[in-house]
């Protein structure tokens, strides 16, 4: 897997990897704790935008390019799944503030 | 000369997560979080996968990583922009400090007058209170 000595690259991708793992549990705590499922929603997009730089930090790493096709998949997939969590989130609770999904907020 | 320039890139874009997520965890409030995810992650990813272009140095990586990166610059104010909208509507609690609340004084003037047809005034400047 370590294609050869500790050239350069292959130490910064080290520290790359190391310092994304720490952000990726760090934001894990505000997922736990977070006190609003808009906080949860949002740490979620982190997480996952921190797993697509993982992604791309380990196609350098390993020396192989198709560890981006795996990048470029969970980007579209969390971006999905990020639309349909906050669309469910203003459709379950935003009654009780009397907006309906397509009302424009005019002055 | 680039495996130099292509290691600084992964260390500033590692550092620019790393600082989103103390952001995430030591910010106040969540549109104030949504900040600090939107922006500071998707430079972040940036910065490694535009190191990831300039150590394959050849076109067909150069562009799958640099579709990578459009495609996180094209979803990351999409994506903001539905959260922030639900955060808003759910009647998050906003930090003690904020002194500018556009959208909520839009819909305490216009409060609840239905979807239906009718003259429909121009599109103003709205939902900007909304966003990051």
């Amino acid at each position: 897997m370590i294609p050869d000595g500790p050239t350069l690259i292959s130490m910064a991708s080290r520290l790359t990897l190391a310092l994304l793992l720490v952000s990726v549990a760090l934001t894990f705590i505000r997922l736990v704790r977070g006190p609003r499922a808009a906080d949860r929603i949002v740490a979620l997009d982190l997480i996952a935008v921190l797993i697509v730089a993982f992604v791309g930090a380990y196609a350098i790493f390993a020396e192989d390019t198709s560890f981006l096709d795996v990048a470029i998949a969970y980007a579209l997939i969390a971006f999905l799944g990020t639309v349909a969590l906050s669309r469910f989130l203003l459709r379950s609770r935003g009654r009780a503030s009397g907006i309906p999904p397509s009302k424009k907020d005019n002055p | 000369m680039n495996a130099i320039f292509a290691s600084a890139l992964m260390i500033v874009g590692s550092l620019f997560c790393l600082v989103a997520a103390v952001g995430m965890l030591r910010l106040p409030d969540t549109l104030i979080r949504m900040h600090a995810a939107t922006k500071a992650g998707t430079l972040g990813a940036g910065c490694i996968l535009l190191a990831g272009a300039v150590v394959a140095a050849e076109l067909g990586t150069t562009l799958k990583a640099i579709a990578v990166i459009v495609f996180l610059l094209l979803t990351a104010p999409v994506a903001a922009h539905l959260i922030g909208r639900a955060a808003y509507h759910q009647g998050i609690a906003l930090f003690e400090k904020t002194w500018i609340d556009e959208l909520g004084e839009a819909m305490s003037a216009a409060p609840a007058d239905p979807p239906g047809p009718g003259p429909v005034p121009e599109p103003s400047e709205d939902k900007q209170g909304s966003g990051t």
